[in-house]
């Protein structure tokens, strides 16, 4: 044994030893993460590692290398008849048993995840081969004789909506999926009162989480009754867990899922995993038997999810003094082959803080959503909020430029007022809490940014390239899941019932010897949400944290779940942490009221300290928490029969959209601004990083070391997404960023050092002050990335990745 | 990702290797490092009947000196090259590109042979062979032959080693009184294959004079190039010259044209690049 596991299982053991503990306040500590020692000793079990029912099959899939063809016919034969093949099955064997899966979208361009007469993207499953093992099914693979008749295919959302485009859905006839527009306040006359009017068009690129553990997926149909049992690395929202089982056929008791204990990361794309669930489990239906698949990378490079690339642009009415007073979206978000849920909700995500944190009143959108042949999006870190601020935060940039006013100057002018707070957008969130001016006004002092433009003059009079950029945002955090149906007219939302709300949920059970399991369906992917639970329950109950165990693993069956429960929109810390907050308290109140009993004094009297209860009279008098749970327990008739509490946090104010399109959109709203200066090597293209001062607002940090590895996180995700990530397309469609040769990330070695600040405005809106965060410079990094090249290059054109090609072609052009 | 089913021969020797490639005739792949052959079988895009591991067979793993050659066993690991002091002082070249090749973990396993046999185009140890001269030594059950590195080396992934042979050692010239020596390359991220590699060894008569200049590029065309500039030869050595002598060489070459890199972009490189290790180079051999 090495010499870090001896000394965690030394640190554990004591631990056991005295549950109590001595120190309070377990929550704003960087306490160590629980899940670690498991993760770093190889002793964590992901779904790969899963083996829950005898007689496992292994699954292979065939996918398409056409980006838009018609299949003709597939012979499986010769795959069949090679030894330990099970059996093959193609789309149109699983037609009777999987019924399109819905989404918000009602034009007809029915999803499945499986071809059944056509394909329409490069990585599309076409058949699925079950054999004895994953060798085995490759091989077979290759035996399957599919006649492809190639169309006409279109990459480009541009390209997709021209005319004579090659459609993708026939009975739908168009590649526009839907199309909404949107007005907040007065846009016309804004513009026509305008002393500026900025215009900026742009394209955002496609990429991708790439976490380092790919999809993963057990599938079991057992009969009497017909049910589904799914094992899998799905991580919500579980408001696909209806969808899947209404495409399955079965009641929604009928499908049950379960998550693997330890996650190899997502960032988003692990919700994609839903459309997996619901090919393997009609495969185990068809085939009888389990049926086993592990993603292997080239599929998830081609076939897994995308966050939606956009194509728009904005135009931003201004007053001279750089007052900002009127904007026009326009977005066109390209989701690929299908619209599959919960798209197309990345457009929608950040609509109803369309102003970002600013005053502006008067705000149009107009989106367009397209359908394309690349692989269908979903969820990636920021979801929708890159895009975004890609319009928005470029267009400020542009505006300073042209208004000769100082990019931060001209930020804080439209700045909401620190007194405005709770803010009403024009587009329904309330903004909790907020104080932007802090936020700059720490970045430029942490940057210096005097001596920054000091720095660039010197720089540009000896001919160099030097630029500096910013970026501010909110933060949204806990969806109100009822902001996708603004996808959705007004009359025809109203015809079905309402719907709002970001519930979450906690169970904490205290066992007869006093040892304390709490169980949360936040289904985590590495962010440590088992460690902050746990000092929260540690703080209220008066345990270290230690000794307080979190199951993170959901199970539809046994787990108190709801639609909203899982991983995304910076849920946790919003809304997850208040249910295990108001859960603990449940707790203690309970275990006061038996302690009092036992002490013979009042409940209110009865602190929980150090593992005991205690009166503060004098003498002192205390008893072990062990022993009041063992008195709930066995006695109780006096005591109520065990501890088991459950709570629901559902925050009030998430309401519908109105007639009116608005809708409060999240219940948290950090905010965050990125400041960077780069320097471009004339000669390569080389954009290095010289400075990156990064503010965030997170509310109350419940752990520090969480928080800081949260924003060195996104700020990678960031990174990649500025200067190398996209999913690329030839003239032809096809798709060519198939491999990590092609498709390139960030390594630890390209990673620029990050100043991280923070101030804190509590949050109102939930028992713990936090705010959601883990988005965070995933959302801007590329864009202030973006402005500070532009700024260097005296140029506008800016497209991201900036890789080192992409730019020497820029310092190529004349003016530069 | 999973491999055909392929037989595996682990050779304990040369002569067991030579059999086992005799045997298989054109269906074998030979499995030295296995950092470029390993994801080619898992994509399916090697599928041999055969995989012939090199690895445990000794005489593979010498670095020994042979007048004027370096001779490096095929399975000498890249990392062990950068720590051999007699490898790195007698062919400082070699000490210079080395650590530009993958990462730390991939050198541990990543050969010396197993990247000549291999031949990407922009990969550095074949650049640095054609730019010294060397001569990769082939063995099969016919017999033995040295082959020039710029001989060897036909296009991307393609080199004159018939279906039979083995590569068994590479012969590096050793170092040459004043002499400079030189690698750089541009990636777009550290460890990546370069978009643009330049080498480069300069030779200097006591009088100052050119006495020999060897330029090579990696990653331009198929194969590593290395363009005759034999008309500088017996011309003073100034480093204002670095930027003519890249001017000339760039101008001379067909620069490949994909999505990592235009044509144009990797000319231009090619001018940066080339002009950097001349300079290095030339205040490197006048100090010697």
């Amino acid at each position: 044994m090495s010499r870090l596991c001896r000394q965690m299982d030394k640190k554990s053991t004591k631990a056991v030893e005295n549950p109590g503990g001595n120190q309070r306040n377990w929550v704003g500590q960087s306490t160590l993460c629980k899940e670690d020692p498991a993760l770093l000793t190889g002793q964590a079990r992901f779904i790969d590692d899963l083996e829950p029912v005898a007689g496992l099959r292994h699954a292979a899939i065939l996918r398409s290398p056409h980006p838009h063809a018609v299949i003709k016919r597939i012979d499986t034969s010769a795959a069949e008849a090679l030894p330990g093949v099970f059996g093959v099955v193609s789309g149109a064997d699983l037609e009777s048993l999987i019924k399109p899966i819905r989404s918000v979208v009602r034009a007809p361009i029915p999803y499945v995840p499986i071809a059944v007469d056509k394909t329409r993207y490069t990585g599309e499953p076409a058949a699925v081969v079950v054999a004895s093992n994953r060798y085995v099914a490759e091989d077979a693979l290759e035996l399957i004789d599919v006649d492809y008749d190639p169309l006409p295919a279109v990459a480009d959302p541009l390209a997709a909506i021209a005319p004579g485009a090659p459609v993708l859905h026939e009975q739908h006839g168009s590649n526009i999926a839907s199309q909404r527009s949107f007005s907040y306040g007065d846009p016309d006359s804004a513009f026509a009162r305008a002393e500026r009017i900025i215009e900026f068009s742009y394209r955002f690129p496609r990429y991708s989480s790439t976490p380092i553990e790919t999809f993963g997926v057990i599938a079991h149909f057992e009969r009497a009754p017909d049910r589904f049992t799914a094992w899998s690395n799905f991580q919500g929202p579980f408001v696909l867990h209806p969808l899947m089982s209404s495409s399955l056929g079965v009641p929604g008791n009928r499908l049950r899922l379960i998550t693997a204990p330890a996650s190899g990361g997502s960032f988003g794309i692990k919700q994609a995993v839903f459309a997996y669930i619901v090919l393997l489990c009609a495969v185990s239906r068809k085939l009888g038997c389990p049926v086993k698949w592990t993603e292997d990378r080239l599929e998830h490079l081609s076939g897994s999810s995308a966050a939606s690339d956009r194509t728009g642009s904005v135009k931003a009415a201004f007053m001279n003094d750089g007052e900002l007073i009127g904007l026009r979206y326009e977005n066109i978000a390209n989701v690929g082959a299908y619209v599959r849920a919960p798209e197309p909700a990345s457009l929608y995500r950040m609509h109803s803080t369309a102003n970002n944190c600013y005053r502006v009143q008067n705000i149009a959108i107009d989106n367009t959503l397209v359908l394309t042949n690349q692989v269908p999006s979903g969820l990636n870190r920021g979801y929708g909020g890159p895009q975004f601020f890609f319009s928005l935060e470029r267009a400020m940039e542009i505006a300073a430029r042209e208004l000769d006013i100082d990019p931060a100057e001209l930020r804080r002018r439209n700045f909401i007022h620190t007194s405005s707070f709770p803010y009403r957008c024009p587009s329904g969130s309330l903004l909790d809490s907020g104080d932007y001016d802090q936020l700059l006004d720490e970045a430029l002092r942490r940057a210096d940014y005097v001596a920054l433009k000091n720095k660039r003059e010197q720089a540009r009079a000896s001919g160099r390239l030097y630029g500096i950029g910013f970026a501010a945002g909110i933060e949204t955090a806990g969806s109100n899941m009822a902001y996708v149906t603004l996808e959705q007219a007004a009359e025809e939302r109203s015809k079905g019932d309402p719907k709002s709300g970001a519930t979450a949920t906690a169970v904490i059970n205290m066992d007869p010897t006093g040892t304390v399991t709490a169980y949360i369906c936040s289904t985590p992917n590495g962010q440590g949400h088992a460690t902050v639970v746990a000092q929260i329950v540690a703080d209220t109950l008066g345990l270290h944290p230690d000794a307080i165990d979190v199951v993170t693993s959901v199970d539809t069956s046994t787990s108190v779940w709801s639609i909203t429960s899982g991983n995304y929109s910076n849920r946790f810390a919003a809304t997850v942490t208040s249910a295990v907050a108001l859960c603990a308290n449940q707790v203690a109140d309970r275990l006061k009221a038996i302690a009092a009993s036992m002490l013979e004094v009042q409940p209110e009297q009865i602190e929980l300290s150090g593992g005991e209860a205690i009166v503060n009279s004098s003498p002192k008098r205390a008893v072990a928490l062990r022993r009041v749970a063992a008195n709930a327990h066995w006695n109780a008739e006096a005591s109520g029969g065990g501890i088991h509490e459950t709570a629901v946090f559902s925050p009030a104010g998430l309401t519908s959209p109105d007639s009116e399109d608005r809708v409060p959109s999240s219940l948290t709203y950090g905010s965050l601004l990125d400041l960077v200066a780069v320097e471009i090597e004339r000669e390569t293209g080389a954009v290095r990083i010289d400075k990156y001062v990064s503010m965030h607002d997170v509310g109350n940090m419940l752990n520090p070391m969480i928080v800081e590895g949260q924003i060195r996180g996104g700020f990678a995700h960031g990174i990649g997404a500025a200067l190398y990530e996209s999913f690329n397309y030839d003239a032809h469609g096809n798709f060519t960023s198939g491999t990590f040769a092609d498709y390139l990330c960030p390594t630890a070695m390209e990673m620029p050092a990050l100043d991280i600040g923070h101030i804190n405005t509590p949050s109102p809106m939930n028992e713990t002050g936090a705010k959601g965060l883990g988005d965070g410079c995933s959302m801007l990094t590329p864009t202030a990335i973006a402005n500070a090249v532009s700024d260097a290059l005296g140029r506008e054109d800016i497209e991201l990745p900036l890789n080192m090609q992409r730019v020497w072609s820029l310092t190529q052009a004349a003016g530069t | 990702m999973k491999p055909v089913a392929f037989d595996y021969c682990r050779a304990e020797n040369t002569s067991e290797a030579l059999a086992a490639l005799t045997e298989y005739e054109d269906d074998a792949s030979v499995l030295a490092g296995g950092m470029s052959l390993g994801p080619m079988l898992n994509m399916r895009l090697a599928q041999p009947e055969a995989v012939i591991d090199i690895n445990r067979i000794a005489e593979l793993g010498n670095i020994e000196s042979h007048g004027s050659w370096i001779e490096t066993g095929a399975c000498v690991s890249q990392a062990d090259a950068l720590r051999s002091e007699l490898l790195t002082e007698q062919v400082p070249l070699l000490g210079l590109a080395l650590p530009w090749i993958g990462h730390y973990q991939t050198r541990n396993r990543g050969t010396l042979g197993g990247s000549i046999a291999h031949a990407d185009p922009s990969a550095e140890l074949p650049l640095c062979l054609v730019t010294l001269g060397g001569e990769v030594e082939l063995r099969s059950e016919r017999g033995v032959r040295a082959v020039a590195a710029n001989h060897f080396f036909e296009g991307t992934l393609t080199t004159t080693r018939a279906q039979d042979e083995l590569v068994t050692c590479i012969r590096w010239p050793v170092r040459t009184q004043q002499t400079g020596y030189a690698f750089e390359e541009i990636a777009q991220r550290h460890g990546d294959f370069a978009i643009v590699a330049a080498a480069c060894s300069i030779s200097a008569g006591d009088d100052g004079m050119i006495e020999a200049l060897r330029l090579g590029f990696g990653g331009i065309e198929d194969k590593p190039v290395r363009p005759n500039l034999d008309s500088y030869l017996g011309a003073l050595a100034r480093p204002e010259m670095a930027t003519d002598i890249a001017e000339q060489a760039a101008n001379t070459l067909e620069p490949m044209d994909d999505a990592t890199a235009s044509a144009d972009y990797r000319r231009s490189l090619a001018k940066l690049l080339g002009a950097r290790v001349i300079t290095s180079a030339l205040s490197k051999c006048s100090s010697d």
